[in-house]
């Protein structure tokens, strides 16, 4: 598959491997983290944990939209779902993650909820056309990849004048969870890991660009590598993330030059910010409650916002006490170190985001799972 | 349900009921006896079935062991490329008996009906039906029809149970893998499931992806003479994909598993649509193909008989088996490194079988 296959080339791969093994210094360690789930997902899905040199960590980030959701707003969602006069709609991951008091959409659903999983934002608009009675609300969720299209649907449904369409909009940014993650504490609850480079994430670089990233190394003086999502990519941005910490320089570097500009796409930009504008803050699972971090309707769309039609009061529900959803968001902690990991909480008994999600940490660490518990591993795949 | 004119149901001799199914012909009368003749009779006839009766007297060859199995067909859409419900509903069933080395012989067929399923709809799955049984060597021997009330079913569900003898001395069986034991794919993965998945309108793509759906008890006969008593077990992975099979068999045997990602055939067209959709093809359902575990002695003659077989031409070793008391199965990928190959939690795609 062309622009695939390329990307996932075995020799390729392993000549980029020989180059990283090569390039690290005996004398340090590198900690590295990738922001974005699917970054995650794909380092799990190939294995590349396992071939990476001992002295290299890759820190899993906060970048799956489904995790960062807060217990509140998945409430509200829920709460939304068994209002009989509403058909929810949504991507397929959230309908598994369990609220405050366990029960997820899927459970709503069984129960006579109208919820139903969508592809694409316009199949929500489709069903509130189809279905003029049913108030259709979709649970928009993501980074910015996601909102051009949900921004899109919006105009559109302006453009059709409807009246029972709704958006219940949980839209996140990404350059403030970056920030939250480089200014977190170095010791005590809230602490974050000390990183000495970011991969930087492929699909939300192809809107926004690279340009936004610039402040990371200024301010931080972290080097930020944006990349593709396939192995050759990561490895490709591992390698230079390396070699900008072994120059002791920082900078802003686009591995992913075959989709990603310094200036993103503009067309898609406009119509965020003519359907969009900043929330004052928002709760993230996790990070906590971050200024001018998420999205919400402009008032010219009021009427297609799902907070001002229906009563959104938010439950203020509160994750399970032994998930450390939070800390692993954080970076703090690795996924098996959660007392819940793999025995209560598993993908088939999710009990927190992380688990859910395939670009979940947790979810892609019990996926890995193959180093440190196999009997049978040949010795060059645990140890290159 | 009291408008006949919108839900198509009446009990008048109207043009509807000359093309749908009504639910006069689940009522047990005349219209019944006439729908059981014109559709199932005419396409799927035979000397048991002819016989008219609510059951069958059928003659079981000498030796060996009676095999029986029944399986569900909800599918959606009804008609997807390279098969529909009713072809499908005998591929599924052959296979389950095929991949205890049998020899399958007879179906039963039981059909839910929809109240306004176009009888040209019916037809056409009937004789689906019927050439897929002729095909594969097997007789619908008897038949039940229900009719339900619109909204109820959606178009048709079928049931099907078959029998089948197995050779004497022939013992295929899930717990029988043991490491050392070769695992063999018979070709590309993924083909049902996502040509059903691309058939769904709301997806809004065109693909040439044709569903695998087939009966594999020809390729079965070819394997079991070849390999003999190196072949160990067999399994079709339907529903969960090659990762569900490869997990099942892993936990029966109580062994490990380590695949090889690369050697797993996966078309292109196929890829492409998983990638699109973010699937993984390894969860994807397939219709006619299976994995078979052998001895290590077994897997040259193995490999030669499926290579000649049309259904076993892109047969190839995937993975061995390996003790772990823990039945993990591993895929190493093209890195070097490695992963579990997890069951799917909850579900991928639905109604797909």
């Amino acid at each position: 598959m062309k622009y695939v296959d390329e990307y996932r080339d075995g020799a390729l791969a392993k000549g980029l491997l020989r180059a990283i093994a090569r390039a690290v210094r005996a004398d340090r360690s590198y900690a590295f983290m990738e922001f974005c789930g699917g970054h995650t997902h794909a380092i799990a899905r190939h294995g590349i944990i396992d071939v990476l040199p001992q002295n290299l960590r890759m820190i899993h980030g906060p970048g799956c939209p489904v995790c960062v959701l807060p217990m509140g707003r998945l409430d509200a969602a829920m709460a939304l779902a068994r209002d009989p006069a509403v058909t929810l709609c949504t991507y397929a991951d959230l309908m598994r993650v369990p609220g405050s008091h366990g029960e997820t959409l899927i459970r709503a659903k069984a129960d006579g909820a109208d919820v139903r999983m969508i592809y694409s934002p316009l199949d929500a608009l489709g069903l509130a056309e189809a279905n003029p009675e049913r108030q259709v609300v979709f649970l928009a969720i993501g980074f910015e990849t996601t909102t051009p299209p949900t921004a899109a649907v919006v105009k559109a449904a302006e453009a059709k004048d409807l009246r029972n369409f709704s958006v219940f909009c949980n839209h996140v940014l990404t350059p403030m969870a970056m920030r939250a993650i480089l200014e977190a504490p170095a010791h005590g609850e809230e602490a974050g890991p000390r990183l000495d480079g970011l991969v930087g994430p492929s699909h939300v670089s192809t809107i926004i660009g690279t340009d936004p990233y610039r402040p990371f190394p200024e301010r931080y003086g972290v080097p930020v590598v944006v990349a593709g999502f396939e192995p050759v990519d990561i490895l490709h941005a591992i390698l230079m993330l390396v070699r900008q910490v072994n120059d002791d320089r920082a900078e802003v570097e686009n591995q992913y030059v075959r989709a990603v500009t310094a200036e993103g796409n503009r067309i898609a930009q406009a119509l965020m910010a003519e359907v969009f504008e900043h929330r004052e803050s928002f709760e993230w699972r996790g990070l906590g409650t971050l200024p001018d971090s998420a999205l919400r309707l402009r008032p010219r769309f009021a009427r297609f916002d799902a907070e001002r039609r229906f009563d959104m009061s938010s439950s203020g529900g509160r994750d399970h006490p032994g998930c450390a959803c939070g800390a692993v968001l954080r970076g703090r902690l690795e996924p098996w170190e959660c007392k819940l990991f793999g025995r209560v909480c598993t993908p088939d008994t999710p009990i927190g985001a992380c688990m859910v999600s395939s670009e979940g940490a947790c979810a892609a660490a019990w996926l890995h799972g193959s180093r440190s518990h196999s009997p049978d591993v040949p010795e060059e795949v645990s140890h290159v | 349900m009291s408008d006949p004119s919108i839900t198509g149901s009446s009990l008048s001799k109207g043009d509807r009921d000359i093309d749908r199914v009504t639910m006069t012909h689940g009522a047990g009368g005349r219209a019944m006896a006439d729908l059981i003749r014109d559709v199932f009779h005419a396409a799927l006839g035979n000397p048991w079935l002819d016989q008219g009766n609510d059951q069958a007297a059928l003659p079981i060859p000498e030796g060996g062991s009676l095999v029986m199995s029944t399986d569900g067909f909800v599918i959606s859409p009804l008609f997807f490329p390279g098969g529909d419900i009713g072809s499908l509903a005998v591929h599924g069933t052959v296979n389950d008996l095929a991949m205890s080395g049998a020899r399958p012989l007879y179906l039963s067929a039981s059909f839910i009906l929809e109240e306004g399923l176009p009888l040209a709809d019916l037809r056409r799955i009937v004789q689906s039906m019927a050439g897929a049984a002729r095909d594969a060597g097997v007789a619908v021997v008897t038949g039940d029809t229900k009719v339900v009330d619109r909204g109820k079913a959606d178009g048709v569900f079928i049931t099907t149970a078959g029998v089948g003898v197995t050779p004497v001395g022939l013992t295929l069986s899930g717990d029988r893998a043991r490491p050392g034991d070769g695992i063999v794919l018979s070709g590309s993965i993924g083909d049902h499931g996502m040509a059903v998945m691309a058939q769904r309108e709301h997806l809004g793509f065109e693909t040439t992806i044709r569903s695998d759906s087939a009966a594999l008890n020809g390729l079965v006969a070819a394997m079991v003479s070849a390999a003999g008593p190196h072949l160990k077990l067999m399994r079709d992975p339907t529903r969960g994909g090659l990762a569900a099979t490869l997990n099942e068999l892993a936990r029966q045997s109580g062994v490990g598993m380590r695949i090889d990602e690369q050697a797993i055939v996966v078309k292109a067209e196929v890829r492409a649509a998983c990638e699109i959709l973010g699937l993984d093809p390894i969860h994807v359902a397939n219709e006619g193909k299976l994995i078979a575990v052998v001895a290590p002695d077994g897997v040259p003659a193995l490999l030669a008989a499926m290579g000649a077989h049309p259904l076993g031409r892109e047969a190839s070793v995937i993975g061995r088996v390996v003790a772990d008391p823990d039945g993990r199965v591993i895929m190493e990928t093209p890195f070097g490194g490695g992963r579990l190959i997890p069951w799917m939690a909850g579900e991928q795609l639905p109604r797909i079988c």
